[in-house]
């Protein structure tokens, strides 16, 4: 620890920070810009200028840039001196002379560091009587509104989008008083994380088109804390609603999970709450007409009730619904008739992840963890299409091992552009071993290609080449042997190595060789990390409550009479192949849906329940790495949409069941389920129950500057409605309640006395970076067992042999594609791709397919007919086909298939 | 007196080529160095000698390479680089050596990347700088053919590359860390220092940059020993200097002259003084970013410390001079709008600061003027002052601001008063 003086106070602080981290941390109001706390300093806005003595008796002092000084023992500063604060004006004033002044019409507005900042130091009076300059806007895609007449020039839009998140088509133009942040040419931003520059502009010159088609600032929004629910690794969010629809989604900090950053999947994926497809009523299909028709709610629970008999029942549940929705209707049908939602394989993929993550010695690391390793092994897993944000992760862990020379050079971690000098574009050793060229090669040492088997077996003899006790494959290629010994010299050598993989191959093979490595370094007494995506955002969750899965369904319906189906926030078209679902619909008398949104299912349901999204329910729900994370409604949606385990205990209590009657806020559904299942014991301590109160109040979600809540509806009722009671947690739906910091997993948004944009979260942290107060939210539920034993996987696949006339077709992923949601979105939407085919050009020249031009794919009974991409990389004897395109049918893969030419 | 600069450099001619360079007793310091010292006697010689850089900040040679890792654990490849970025107004020195004896430059650069055991060199020429860059690429020529460049240097074991980089140019190029960025293909914006380059430079490696007329003093040095360099100077900063005026002068140009040479003697004596019906007002004795010195100054001897004195800066050394027939305000504008066009963006006070000097001072010259204007420049020499900025290219861009305020404030009032410039017609 170093002693350091602020005005003349003594503080004992961490030598490793600089001077504006130390004071922001120790509460100060210290205005700066181009600082961010995940990508360091670069001394650029200048803002931070504080007066830093060389000693007692210096009483001059010398102006010096906070945040570019170490927090050095003995260090003398002020905050407050005339000087300091006179320059820090001064910057603002010079921010000033060009910055449009067009608050009223920003989107930042409100919302806005440059407001806040220019508030914090006091300039107030124009002095600038000269013109302002000017620039041409870009369209920048569905995300991304550009305006650059707000820019500042701080540059973090740069430093973020090109060195943090690897971007490429984001860059500073000209100089001077004339430099310009835009793409080379108008058009798309390309990179998959692109919306964080809405957060990361400290102004409006990025901000959310989505927000823009019906926008509201951010003290008009009712708010609550979220987990984002389009892929597996369970993101923090803030989700804000007004006059009944979701307007935005905001990263939601959580210092283990996702920091301060989301992917824009998870960001701009929230349309399909405000879909038109929405189930917004009860509908049962008519005798007569066999149309769906509204009903009502006693009408429908009676209907029912008269219809299920639990001996001739199947309940379905999802991997996209909570915990407590899937218990509900677990205990609706009964244990023995209650089936998973998913597939066959990737249930057993799933069940394989966490069998290897409890019984083995290597623990799964948080994606904080998963930034800190220093040797990266990917296997199988295209992250950035599945695990957006774990991918990100992995972009910073590929700096660590070069960062370690640093030290030796005296360079400070948070002297960021000091460091990227230092480092060049060396990276710590990195490497992908996937079917697919994957948009993490471009930062890898080295990347292989092949298919799913060999890509195990080549991990299985790097689990042999670390420790003997594993078992080879016996690869002999000498190329191949020496890659494998390379890998495991490289790992051998971690401080902190890294073992990927996850359920996206598709291939139970790939993750048990990742399983052998990651043990194979335990064994060896390395403190190996593996980690495994997995689609769904509750895909763990579902799992570890446990069941049958959804192949197993279709079997028990063809062989034994049922009556009744109740399918859970689930569409079977994108689990089972077309004909087996179909015959499994025909199946039944009654068919019930709890679901969100029209798709397939719904269409051959007998009654549509109409359940809340994500943003209108709450619930629990486990990422990849075991953590059961809590997510509140950002409101309250007509009466008749509920929360599934809601509607579940509606449906219960018609039944007559006691137990059903007590359940009343989602704390007694949670405890219920802890009853039944005590595995799942410490979601209880995922967030505060309901009960919860400081100083007797709930916590509002409203900020306290909520406008028009008298107005809004007084069109239809001049009095303002009672606003909802939330029996289902801490929360309120107003503007009144607590208004200082709420528990970490309660944080409805960010906001703090002077602070109205997202840097306030440096108020709701113990250090600026560091955990939340009272810690990052979620529980883990998944630790490894700790009894030291090992016991590698044996069971080695033989390798790949190309055959004649045959392909081996493997799942392609798409952020913007494959996940059924997001897709939705108008703004997602138009990012999505055309169902196509992946070809190796060799073997497309001997089918004589051309590039773009169609090829006939027969493939599990399916003939597809979709244009041909040439990837070079692509295996011979592999195919790729993309998964959950809209319109695409559903095909377990991977799997063996014909291609041809269509023009046969 | 003995011109160790400019010795070969015959006005009208070009340089000699490599046979007659060697002949006139051209890379005898070369064969020294590497023949008879250790990188470290080199270093150590420089040092003594006294050399400050001549780029214009006047920091010690012997100094800067001395932070330079040594020895065998030291990083690789580590790099020299000359700074031939002469960008500064007013500033023609470099190219006199760089046209005229590029060999002395090569000469210098080979001994110096001994010395600090570099074994990458890059000459960075301005883009406008075409004959020089002719002229030193023919000359890297000649010197690899004749085994002074490339691998194991006359034997010695030895290797250095050498290359030229002809820059897209900017003023911000001339700053040694805006250099590397630039010479590495990223925007010419400068760097924090600490680390210096000469721990992280160019790629991350150490790297030394020395302006083009500090290494070409650098034979001299080695051949003839540190005790000879310092004899050729006045005052206690070593060698010769390149003085050079502009102006209206009798006969505006550039010497080779004994360092610390008053500014009298370089003003009436080489440059012929005043031309007729014009008088002396004041002058920047180095550059366009150096502090106005008045009459008063005239007898200060130029070099890093007498001028520093009178609160100037040496600079490059090659004066502009300002007379009574030039309206200061305007003369001033001229180098700011200069500055704030150079400014490369990246931070605020510079950024923002120098345009907003250069529409006041617009305004002023244009009759337009308010008295708080002149409030404002001032607020603007304080805060765009060193430290307040991230690099000098600020504080250099109010030195000339500051001291007009300073010695003109009698011609900027009555700018402000008259609402009109009065050297106006």
């Amino acid at each position: 620890m170093a002693k350091i003086y602020i005005d003349g106070k003594a503080y004992e602080v961490d030598p490793n920070k600089n001077l504006l981290e130390v004071c922001l941390s120790l509460g100060y109001d210290l205005p700066y810009f181009c600082w961010h706390p995940a990508m360091g300093s670069v001394g650029a806005c200048r803002q931070c200028a504080i007066k830093k003595f060389k000693d007692e008796d210096d009483k001059q002092g010398k102006l010096f840039m906070a945040c570019m000084e170490p927090a050095s023992d003995g260090t003398r500063i002020s905050i407050t001196d005339p000087e300091a604060v006179e320059f820090r004006a001064s910057v603002i004033e010079w921010l000033m002379t060009n910055h449009p002044h067009d608050c009223p019409i920003c989107d930042e507005g409100g919302e806005c560091h440059l407001q806040d900042m220019t508030v914090m130091t006091g300039h107030t009076y124009r002095r600038h009587r000269y013109n302002k300059r000017t620039y041409r806007n870009q369209d920048l895609g569905p995300f991304i509104n550009h305006e650059m007449n707000r820019c500042i020039q701080c540059y973090r839009c740069v430093r973020f989008y090109r060195e943090y998140a690897d971007g490429r088509d984001l860059n500073a133009f000209a100089a001077h008083n004339h430099v310009y942040f835009g793409r080379q040419e108008e058009g798309m931003l390309e990179n998959e994380f692109s919306g964080n520059l809405v957060e990361v502009c400290p102004t409006g010159v990025f901000t959310d088109k989505t927000l823009k088609e019906h926008y509201n600032r951010k003290w008009d929004l009712t708010a609550s804390p979220s987990i984002c629910h389009h892929c597996g690794l369970g993101c923090n969010i803030i989700a804000g609603e007004r006059y009944g629809g979701l307007r935005r989604i905001l990263s939601r900090y959580n210092g283990e999970v996702n920091g301060y950053f989301i992917c824009d999947r998870g960001r701009f994926g929230y349309g399909f709450v405000n879909s038109q497809k929405r189930i917004r009523q009860i509908l049962r299909r008519g005798d007569a007409s066999g149309k769906l028709e509204p009903v009502d709610k006693s009408t429908i629970l009676k209907h029912l009730d008269k219809n299920f008999s639990k001996d001739r029942m199947i309940g379905i549940g999802s991997p996209r619904a909570s915990l407590e929705s899937n218990y509900m209707l677990k205990k609706l049908v009964g244990e023995n008739n209650y089936y998973i939602g998913i597939s066959g394989r990737e249930l057993k993929l799933i069940n394989l992840a966490i069998e290897i993550l409890q019984d083995g010695p290597a623990p799964t690391p948080s994606m904080k963890e998963a930034e800190k390793a220093d040797v990266v092994l990917v296997l199988g897993e295209d992250l950035t299409n599945t695990a957006p944000m774990l991918a990100l992760a992995l972009r910073q862990a590929a700096r660590q091992k070069p960062k370690q020379k640093i030290k030796k050079m005296n360079i400070p971690e948070w002297n960021d552009h000091a460091v990227r000098e230092a480092l060049q574009d060396e990276k710590g050793p990195f490497y992908v071993a996937t079917s697919q060229a994957t948009k993490l090669d471009e930062i890898a040492t080295k990347t292989w290609r092949a298919a799913p088997d060999d890509i195990a077996r080549l991990g299985f003899d790097i689990a042999h080449s670390l420790n003997s006790k594993a078992p080879a494959a016996g690869n002999s290629d000498k190329e191949l042997k020496s890659l494998i010994e390379e890998i495991a010299e490289a790992l051998k050598n971690a401080e902190n190595p890294l073992i990927v993989s996850g359920t996206g191959s598709g291939s139970e093979a790939v993750m048990r060789a990742a399983a052998n490595i990651a043990w194979a370094l335990c064994d060896s007494g390395k403190q190996a990390r593996l980690s495994f995506a997995v689609q769904e955002s509750n895909s763990m969750g579902a799992a570890l409550l446990g069941g049958q899965s959804l192949e197993n369904a279709l079997e028990r319906a063809q062989q034994s009479k049922t009556e009744a189906l109740m399918v859970l926030e689930n569409d079977l078209y994108r689990r089972a192949p077309e004909e087996a679902v179909n015959q499994f619909f025909d199946k039944f008398k009654t068919i019930t849906v709890l679901d969100y949104l029209e798709n397939r299912t719904t269409e051959r349901a007998h009654v549509v329940i109409p359940v809340g999204t994500f943003a209108e329910a709450d619930g629990t729900i486990v990422n990849n790495e075991g953590r059961a994370q809590r997510f509140y409604q950002a409101f309250r949606p007509d009466e008749v949409i509920q929360e599934s385990w809601r509607w579940l205990r509606d449906i219960l209590a018609e039944k007559g069941h006691a137990d059903a009657k007590s359940l009343n806020g989602l704390d007694d559904f949670s405890e219920a389920l802890i009853k039944e299942y005590p595995f799942f014991k410490e979601i209880r301590n995922a967030a505060p129950p309901a009960g919860f109160r400081i100083a007797g109040e709930k916590i509002p979600r409203q900020p306290h500057r909520y406008s028009g809540r008298t107005a809004m509806t007084a069109n239809i009722d001049v009095n303002v409605p009672k606003p909802p009671d939330d029996s289902d947690s801490a929360l309120s739906f107003t503007m009144e309640g607590y208004f200082g910091r709420p528990p970490s997993s309660l944080i409805p948004f960010f906001w703090s006395p002077g602070w109205n944009s997202a840097q306030s979260i440096n108020k709701y942290q113990t250090e600026v970076g560091g955990p939340l107060r009272g810690g990052d939210p979620g529980r883990r539920l998944i630790e490894p067992s700790g009894n030291g034993k090992i016991s590698y996987f044996t069971e080695i696949p033989e390798a790949f042999h190309p055959q004649k006339d045959e392909w081996l077709i493997v799942p392609v992923h798409h952020i913007f594609g494959s996940e059924e949601l997001s897709v939705l979105s108008e703004s997602v939407s138009k990012r999505v791709p055309q169902p196509y085919v992946d070809l190796n050009p060799g073997d497309a020249a001997q089918l004589k397919i051309e590039e773009a031009k169609e090829a006939e794919i027969e493939l599990a009974g399916n003939v597809l007919r979709l244009p041909v991409k040439y990837r070079n990389e692509m295996p011979q004897g592999l195919a790729g086909l993309p998964v959950g395109l809209p319109g695409m049918a559903m095909i377990d893969l991977p799997a063996r298939g014909k291609i041809s030419g269509a023009g046969k | 007196m003995e011109k160790p600069l400019t010795k070969n450099i015959q006005p009208g001619k070009g340089p000699l080529p490599l046979n007659e360079y060697e002949k006139a007793g051209g890379y005898a310091a070369v064969r020294k160095a590497l023949k008879e010292m250790s990188p470290k006697d080199v270093q150590e010689e420089v040092k003594q000698s006294n050399l400050k850089g001549r780029g214009g900040a006047g920091f010690s040679t012997g100094m800067k390479w001395s932070f330079v890792p040594m020895g065998d654990d030291a990083p690789k490849p580590k790099y020299l680089i000359a700074n031939g970025d002469e960008m500064e107004p007013g500033t023609f020195k470099d190219r006199l050596i760089l046209e005229g004896d590029p060999h002395l430059l090569i000469e210098g650069m080979i001994v110096s990347a001994y010395a600090i055991q570099a074994n990458v060199a890059y000459i960075f020429i301005r883009w406008a700088y075409k004959q020089s860059a002719l002229a030193v690429e023919k000359a890297i020529r000649e010197a690899y053919d004749a085994g002074y460049l490339g691998k194991n240097i006359l034997g010695s074991g030895f290797d250095l590359e050498m290359h030229i980089h002809t820059s897209v140019g900017r003023y911000m190029c001339g700053e040694e860390t805006g250099l590397l960025n630039a010479l590495e293909g990223k925007r010419a914006t400068p760097r924090a220092k600490p680390p210096y380059p000469q721990v992280s430079g160019l790629f991350g490696k150490p790297t030394i940059v020395n302006n083009i007329e500090t290494l070409s003093s650098v034979p001299g040095i080695i051949t003839h020993g540190a005790d000879w360099f310092k004899d050729l100077s006045h005052t206690d900063d070593g060698g010769t200097k390149l003085y050079g005026v502009s102006g209206r002068v009798k006969k505006p140009g550039l010497w080779e002259l004994p360092m610390g040479t008053t500014v009298r003697e370089i003003l009436e004596e080489h440059a012929g003084g005043m031309q007729d019906g014009v008088k002396f007002r004041g002058l920047l004795p180095g550059g366009a970013s150096t502090d106005f010195l008045v009459k008063e100054h005239l007898d200060v001897r130029m070099d890093y410390t007498e001028v520093s004195k009178v609160g100037s800066r040496m600079g490059t050394g090659t004066m502009i001079i300002l007379d009574d027939k030039t309206c200061p305000v305007a003369f001033v504008k001229n180098l700011e709008h200069f500055f704030a066009q150079e400014s490369c963006g990246w931070c605020t006070p510079c950024r923002e600061g120098l345009p907003w000097v250069e529409k006041i001072l617009q305004s002023i010259e244009d009759g337009d003027g308010q008295p708080e204007d002149l409030d404002l420049l001032s607020m603007h020499s304080k805060y765009l002052g060193p430290g307040n900025t991230f690099c000098a290219l600020a504080p250099g861009a109010v030195e000339p601001l500051q001291s007009a305020l300073k010695y003109f404030k009698e011609d900027f009032e009555r700018h402000v008063k008259e609402k009109r410039c009065p050297w106006r017609l």
